[in-house]
């Protein structure tokens, strides 16, 4: 990627170089642009980075990277303990896919990240991933680790207010459900919202 | 003796409010630990006049309010809303992705196959109680698998799908 300086000199030997640097640039933006509709529309595009390198806190405190995670698919959801709504059906859809996985479900590691790490401490994520049953491992972090492995898989959250107190907001956030390789390399969205059955069924094609 | 008592719970609302033509049939939560929130669902049915649900309230919870979850591209929101609207002849159901009760500051733990009690106020009508089971967490009732003609025990819940979900560590939470 060139520097934004060279493209800042006037000269107009140099008109050309910053024209085509700027079509460039929009081109640039024109396929991300395509990419992130392929996304949206459940296509697998190669090459788009999702995932990357994060260090959060498990239910004990423990710190878990990315690296720890290795080996294994890896099934991530972004979203909070205080959704009473669409967070545990779909961690529930996910238990359930699991279940129905059989054997295979061994196969993957499923992470719930919170988006709102005020209010989910360890032992708060601890407690709220055990409804869920054993296989999914809740991760939560300060509020920069989480804006940092929010923004590597591209998940949007805000907090949005309902009252004055300190606890009375609710959060918007990207509903997603990420599947990553053995290696760490993003393979898959999934959608959150397609029930149990389903989801197992894209899973048990993804997982070879 | 408390299946009777359920029961007697489930009837009661029922008969009180004949007139007002409201009926609360299928309402069902989750099980959550004590302090936390959760969502509790419910179908409305009225067969009298317009109305509006303005209000919910639980023994079990410190506060409820009517939420809406609500996706906006991509985006899951939260809402918390007014009022519901329950037109004559209709029936409006309170359901997972949509409308819910949002019950917050829980007094004790919800036991996947206990239950609960729910006031829910209407503008007309007044308020109906009904009795909220609660199912495992994120569970979501079956549909036409209401409670009429089935007990409240763990052993109607062996029949849902996933109920054989292992691990409910919510049975251990304290402060019952």
């Amino acid at each position: 990627m060139p520097k934004p300086t060279e493209h800042i000199s006037p000269k107009p030997e140099n008109g050309g170089k910053f024209v085509f640097g700027v079509l460039g640039l929009l081109f640039a933006v024109l396929i991300v642009g395509a990419g992130i509709t392929m996304w949206l529309g459940g296509a697998t595009p190669g090459g788009l980075s999702i995932g990357g390198p994060f260090s959060l806190a498990d239910g004990d405190g423990k710190r878990v990277t990315d690296r720890d995670l290795r080996g294994k698919f890896m099934l991530v959801y972004f979203g909070y303990t205080f959704c009473p709504d669409v967070c545990p059906t779909t961690l529930n859809q996910v238990a359930e896919a699991m279940d129905r996985l059989g054997p295979r479900a061994d196969r993957v590691q499923t992470v719930f990240i919170t988006i709102d790490p005020k209010r989910d401490t360890s032992p708060v994520m601890k407690q709220y991933v055990a409804s869920f049953g054993p296989r999914i491992m809740g991760l939560t972090g300060t509020e920069a680790e989480i804006a940092a492995v929010a923004k590597e898989f591209r998940v949007y959250y805000a907090p949005h207010r309902t009252g004055d107190g300190p606890n009375d907001y609710t959060m918007d956030h990207s509903s997603v459900l990420y599947l990553l390789g053995p290696d760490g390399t993003f393979i898959s969205p999934l959608r959150a919202d397609a029930g149990a059955e389903q989801l197992a069924a894209d899973l048990a094609k993804l997982l070879n | 003796m408390r299946r009777l008592l359920l029961a007697a719970l489930l009837i009661l609302p029922v008969a009180a409010h004949a007139q007002s033509g409201i009926a609360l049939t299928d309402a069902f939560t989750r099980a959550a630990a004590v302090g936390g929130v959760g969502g509790a669902f419910v179908t409305i049915a009225n067969t009298g006049a317009a109305d509006r649900l303005t209000g919910v309230a639980s023994p079990d919870a410190e506060k409820a309010e009517l939420h809406e979850s609500l996706v906006d591209n991509g985006i899951m929101k939260m809402r918390p809303v007014s009022g519901i609207d329950v037109p004559a002849g209709a029936a409006v159901k309170l359901a997972p992705g949509g409308y819910h009760i949002m019950l917050m500051g829980l007094k004790h733990a919800l036991v996947a196959g206990e239950a609960i009690q729910l006031t829910l106020t209407f503008a007309k009508a007044g308020p109906v109680t009904t009795t909220a089971r609660i199912l495992k967490a994120g569970a979501s009732m079956p549909a036409g698998h209401g409670m009429d003609g089935h007990g409240m025990g763990g052993h109607d819940m062996g029949q849902m799908p996933g109920m054989s979900m292992p691990g409910m560590p919510m049975h251990d939470a304290p402060a019952k």
